[in-house]
């Protein structure tokens, strides 16, 4: 892709009327006892630098802060795998941070979940993967089923709204009755049926993730149906954006209100932008907080719209999506700079609809292995992967 | 995420009596950044304007609604707000910004 320079003016003027990087996501670890076959963790975590230690974490919160950072997310991998997780949340919360834990659960034992509320832990996102490599088994797999049981209980006791994320994808949609059964049974507060985003692993797997229509369109029913019936768990479904006709707003814009540092101290403008070829992502071990916000060149590449390109340059819903997701433009063209191909203005939206097609039609899905995030798998793939990152260079 | 914004149920009207407080889980705080009190729930936020700020921000569980009205009459120097102020406290207790205890 070609990447112009950002005029002068176009960054001063974006610049000026730049807000705080409001949302702050710290990705502590890539580390993680699962090995989920949709995470959007990059391809080659197993070649990034050594993560940051606490002091340095502690810094990015100060910095981050001052800057107006408020709600912070705290994610990885897993993040209860630091065993300083409580000595972060205890000085963001100092800060005045409100503080996501957004987790797996496993490690979540009653007296890390007691430190965690004592230092000031405001919400826990529990998610439910497959625990297991049997992906087919996702539901039988009692173990996983007994554990995220007893997380759930320990959430509720020690008085959390209990918001439960499900990962949904083509192995296991049809499984949406017994999923929100089980979310019933677990009394959740809050569903959130997140349809599989395509970046990363789960990009790497997408014509073995991506579900039919009809599929998606009977999850759809059922949600409906159980809303109607059980109205005190509120439920979310996230609609894949392959089946839409125009993009998401992806992170309300590149570099306005998101931050995201990576485990090696990577500072991004989403988490998934780490792959964008080109752009230089700064490091926090090397540079200030703000200078990374409101300067540095990867920040405000995609800020404003000199950087569009037809047809959302002269769109008049640019202002309202953005021009969609640089990951998934780049990830489908081969350019970051092109339309989502998800919008239908898209001369590329083709490739969006091929795909869905393609796992419409009974016979077409390719039947490719999956391939599960995990160490050895990263380091294998890697070797195909011709950007080293960064850190590992 | 939405916590505070999803309720559909009635609320009962807030009386002048009534002592409401912050929704569980919620945090108000004022944001040099924004200019603005802001309202903190899971994974979300809402920036409040001037007033809205001044109300939540007396919500205690402590004071009645009545007694927020005095106290903003007086600290703004002016009289006539208790239609504004409950208008508001019964919009926050449907959006669950707001809920009463006992």
């Amino acid at each position: 892709m070609s990447l112009e320079p950002t005029s002068p003016l176009g960054a001063q003027a974006s610049t000026a009327s730049l807000g705080p990087p409001l949302w702050l996501l710290l990705e502590l670890t890539y580390r993680c006892p699962l090995h989920c076959v949709f995470c959007y963790n990059p391809i080659d975590f197993s070649r990034t630098a050594l993560e940051l230690s606490t002091a340095e974490w502690i810094r990015v919160l100060h910095e981050a802060r001052a800057l107006g950072s408020v709600q912070l997310g705290l994610s990885g991998g897993e993040p209860l795998s630091r065993d300083d997780l409580e000595t972060i949340v205890a000085e963001a919360h100092t800060l005045g941070y409100y503080i996501n834990l957004i987790t797996s659960g496993i490690g979540l034992t009653e007296s890390r979940i007691e430190a965690l509320k004592k230092a000031g832990l405001d919400h826990i996102q529990l998610s439910f993967q497959d625990s297991t490599r049997e992906v087919n088994d996702f539901l039988s797999s009692t173990r996983t089923f007994e554990l995220k049981s007893k997380v759930a209980a320990l959430i509720k006791r020690y008085e959390y709204p209990m918001v439960l994320n499900v990962v949904l994808h083509r192995l296991n949609i049809d499984h949406i009755e017994q999923i929100l059964d089980m979310a019933q049974e677990m009394k959740a507060d809050y569903v959130e049926l997140a349809n599989t985003q395509y970046y990363g692993w789960a990009w790497h797997n997408r014509e073995r993730l991506i579900p039919s229509r009809a599929q998606l369109e009977h999850a759809e029913a059922v949600t409906q149906r159980f809303r109607e019936h059980h109205r005190r768990m509120k439920i979310f479904f996230v609609v894949p954006d392959y089946f839409e006709r125009r993009p998401k707003a992806c992170m309300n814009g590149l570099g306005s209100v998101f931050l995201t540092v990576s485990p090696d101290g990577t500072a991004l403008p989403c988490h998934a932008a780490r792959m964008l070829p080109g752009l230089t992502f700064p490091n926090v071990r090397e540079a200030a907080v703000e200078w990374i916000w409101r300067e540095s060149p990867a920040f405000n590449h995609f800020r404003g719209d000199a950087w569009m390109k037809e047809p959302c340059r002269s769109c008049p819903e640019k202002i309202r999506d953005f021009g969609g997701c640089r990951c998934q433009a780049y990830l489908l063209t081969g350019d970051a700079a092109n339309t989502d191909p998800v919008c239908d203005l898209s001369p590329h939206h083709h490739l969006v609809t091929q795909m869905v097609e393609r796992a419409s039609v009974p016979g077409l899905a390719v039947e490719k292995p999956l391939v599960f995030r995990d160490r050895r798998n990263s380091q294998t793939l890697s070797e195909d992967y011709t950007r080293i990152p960064r850190s590992a260079q | 995420m939405s916590a505070a914004g999803g309720g559909a149920e009635p609320s009962s009207p807030a009386g002048l009596q009534a002592k409401p407080t912050l929704g569980h889980g919620l945090r108000l705080q004022w944001e040099p950044a924004q200019n603005a009190h802001v309202l903190l729930y899971p994974e979300g936020m809402v920036k409040l304007n001037g007033s809205a700020g001044e109300i939540l921000r007396r919500c205690n569980g402590e004071r009645t609604v009545a007694e927020i009205v005095a106290e903003l009459e007086a600290a703004f120097s002016t009289d006539g707000l208790t239609a504004d102020v409950t208008a508001f406290v019964a919009v926050a207790l449907q959006k669950h910004w707001l809920e009463l205890r006992e």
